[in-house]
């Protein structure tokens, strides 16, 4: 059964994962529409292409934008949640060997305790996020079960990564539990707002150009203060 | 009154214009509302072929984290009422809309007017605080094109949108009133001033000047104002006869087909008067109609007007920069000052620079409120909010946010280029009993302060 799971199945989520995912990037490209959203996209490309990078960049460094500044709290929850998020599935030792034997692709793969303290490191930014979640208001009222399903989509493959390499008695069951959460994420990540992965990439360049192109980039010369 | 007065087609007459402003605060017409119908096919439809990957996409993946509750002025002031953070205002009626399909009732699309009006003023200052780049006053601007389209516009926006369809102007203000006011203001102070001139429909002079037909309306000694300013500083300029009047009320209402045919006339007027530059005058949503949004209503792909067109606080900068103005250094102000910095054109035109180049040169004692430019909050009176008696009282609860950060300053004049951050400070001076403050626009401030060339003839009144 796992070297079915890990097998075939593995590489036919990994495919879901991509070409969904790659789906709903050109679909958003697509959809855009210089008229409709009045962003001038193949115009001023000398101020566009740098604002668009801008756009994300700061989004993508701690502290980086006055947002985040101004929401330690929450900062620091979405960073510990996803240093671990981009960099464990992509270069965890046992990952890389599974992506290696499976598809041929051959990745460098992290130290095996730097991988268990990014591990740590993402269950306690969600822990975090969950806290969060239940204490404050505003978030109680935003959130509704969806939220709570993507939050526990994210969390099962990393607890039972971290339970099979220490819960060794059961490791056959962990690995197992391992191998379906982790292929139930990427079967549902482009189907969920855990296409926020490709999407948060388009989206952010969208505004970066608007901004850019349209909301003030001749005048203030430099990048949008995010 | 048994004629219609809320319907789905905008106002394009005269007479129907006066018999809506004759329902007074639009008791019946708000009553019309309620048993008005949706054409559901159709907002399905305007759904389907409008709302695009952008705007769906911003719905799909919002991440419901609330990091944008704290950037929006109405969840800060209104106690963070969790049904004010701009996600949720959004999520529950565009994002309902979509998920509806347009299967819905008047009710609803009245629920969505009272948040898309009366609880947002279209500022964006949240989508800057969003991680994900989701841009809810967008959102809301979108919103209240396809609430227009169906007929749920507050009164005052309908009938806003009506004037510019009818006048040309955002008021009842007719080419004549126009052409008169002009000429009645030069000769108010030509005394004064010799020589001085507002010259109608010159062609090929440098600079075409534009305004808010609450100028010649309401405050025509602002035209005069501007006559002086160019007068001194030696501009060679003009006034379009039609296609002077940048605001746009329909921008408010959701009008954007009004939208294009305000655009329409001021372009025709840059076509026949062939003037170098555009200069506009202090009014914020103005700028944002005719010069951020307005060439794409106009159907320019490259987004830019036909020509240069400048904020009157880039041509003030300008002129104080170039030596064409000068400051008496004496007379400049004294007094703690600080300044509204209006979000149609710093946050959304970059233009904080500019504003900023000007107090370095017309006040000692200037204080940045905090937070600034960019990032500034909205005076709490805008989108169309200050002229919406529907919303009043939310409105005036939202105005203490700016009062606070001006308070916070010590300043004792907001110096306050934009019409409707002017209005809104102006109330909330008045709501809230502060009798210490002061805010002008720059155009009596400078001409209280600057210095008259030598080949200007001045006589003193
Ligand atoms: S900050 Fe952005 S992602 Fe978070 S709740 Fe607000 S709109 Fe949604
Ligand atoms: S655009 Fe401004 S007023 Fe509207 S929800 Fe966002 S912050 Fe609030
Ligand atoms: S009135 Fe002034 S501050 Fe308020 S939204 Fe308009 S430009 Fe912004």
């Amino acid at each position: 059964m796992l070297q079915t799971l890990s097998g075939p199945c593995f590489v036919a989520s990994l495919l879901i994962f991509f070409v969904g995912l790659l789906g709903r990037a050109v679909w958003y490209v697509r959809g855009l529409d210089w008229r409709l959203e009045r962003v001038a996209y193949g115009y001023h490309k000398d101020r566009s292409i740098p604002g668009a990078i801008n756009s994300i960049a700061k989004w993508l460094l701690p502290g980086g934008t006055a947002g985040w500044r101004a929401q330690p709290v929450a900062m620091l929850a979405f960073f510990l949640l996803h240093f671990g998020a981009v960099l464990i599935p992509l270069f965890l030792l046992g990952h890389t060997v599974l992506l290696e034997q499976t598809t041929g692709i051959c990745l460098p793969s992290l130290p095996p305790n730097v991988a268990d303290i990014l591990c740590i490191a993402s269950l306690s930014g969600i822990a975090l996020l969950v806290l969060r979640r239940l204490f404050s208001p505003t978030l109680r009222q935003l959130n509704t079960w969806k939220d709570w399903f993507v939050l526990l989509l994210t969390f099962l493959p990393f607890f039972t990564g971290l339970m099979a390499k220490f819960d060794v008695n059961a490791y056959d069951t962990w690995i197992l539990l391992h191998v379906i959460t982790g292929e139930l994420f990427l079967v549902l990540a482009p189907f969920t707002k855990l296409a926020h992965i490709v999407l948060f990439f388009m989206s952010r360049a969208q505004l970066g150009m608007d901004y850019a192109i349209k909301r003030g980039g001749r005048a203030r010369g430099g990048s949008f203060p995010w | 009154m048994s004629q219609i007065l809320c319907s789905p087609a905008p106002l394009t007459t005269k007479e129907a214009i006066h018999e809506l402003l004759a329902d007074k605060g639009g008791a019946e017409y708000y009553k019309q509302m309620r048993q008005l119908k949706v054409n559901q096919d159709a907002l399905a439809y305007d759904l389907q072929s409008t709302c695009k990957s952008r705007t769906r996409t911003w719905l799909n993946i919002c991440a419901h984290c609330g990091m944008c509750a704290d950037s929006c002025f109405f969840y800060k002031t209104n106690n963070n009422d969790p049904k004010q953070i701009p996600s949720y205002k959004i999520q529950s009626t565009l994002g309902e809309l979509l998920r509806r399909n347009g299967r819905v009732d008047a009710e609803f699309m009245m629920h969505c007017m009272d948040v898309a009006w009366g609880q947002c003023t279209c500022c964006n200052r949240c989508g800057m605080y969003c991680p994900h780049g989701i841009d809810t006053g967008v959102m809301f601007s979108y919103l209240r094109g396809i609430l227009f389209k169906q007929g749920f516009t507050p009164w005052e926006m309908k009938i806003g949108s009506g004037m510019h369809r009818v006048y040309g102007a955002q008021m009842d203000v007719t080419e004549e009133d126009w052409v008169d006011t002009c000429e009645w203001m030069c000769d108010e102070n030509s005394e004064e001033w010799p020589g001085l001139e507002i010259p109608v429909e010159k062609v090929g002079a440098d600079v075409m000047y534009i305004c808010n037909a609450r100028e010649p309306k309401h405050y025509p000694e602002d035209l005069a104002q501007a006559a002086i300013l160019f007068h001194v500083t030696g501009t060679n300029w003009t006034v379009p006869r039609v296609g002077w009047e940048n605001t746009s009320l329909t921008m408010f209402a959701g009008d954007f087909e009004g939208c294009a045919m305000n655009l329409k006339r001021i372009y025709d007027a840059v076509e026949r008067l062939k003037p170098k530059v555009v200069v506009g005058t202090e009014c914020g949503h103005a700028h944002r109609a005719t010069v951020v949004e307005g060439p794409y209503w106009a159907g320019r792909e490259s987004g830019d007007p036909p020509v240069p067109f400048m904020h009157y606080v880039e041509w003030v900068a300008h002129v104080l920069r170039t030596g064409k103005l000068k400051i008496n250094p004496e007379k400049k102000l004294k007094m703690p000052c600080t300044l509204q910095d209006a979000c149609n054109y710093v946050r959304n035109d970059g233009l904080g620079r500019y504003t900023r180049e000007i107090m370095s040169y017309i006040a000692e004692d200037f204080r940045e409120m905090d937070p600034h430019n960019e990032h500034n909050f909205c005076c709490g009176g805008g989108g169309g909010m200050n002229g919406i008696g529907r919303y009043r009282k939310e409105r005036n609860v939202g105005l203490k946010n700016k009062l606070d950060q001006i308070r916070a300053t010590g300043a004792e004049m907001v110096v306050t280029p934009c019409h409707n951050c002017w209005d809104a400070i102006r109330d909330m001076m008045e709501v809230y009993d502060e009798h210490n403050i002061k805010w002008s626009f720059l155009k009596p401030l400078l001409i209280n302060m600057m210095e008259i060339p030598p080949n200007i003839e001045h006589v003193e009144s």
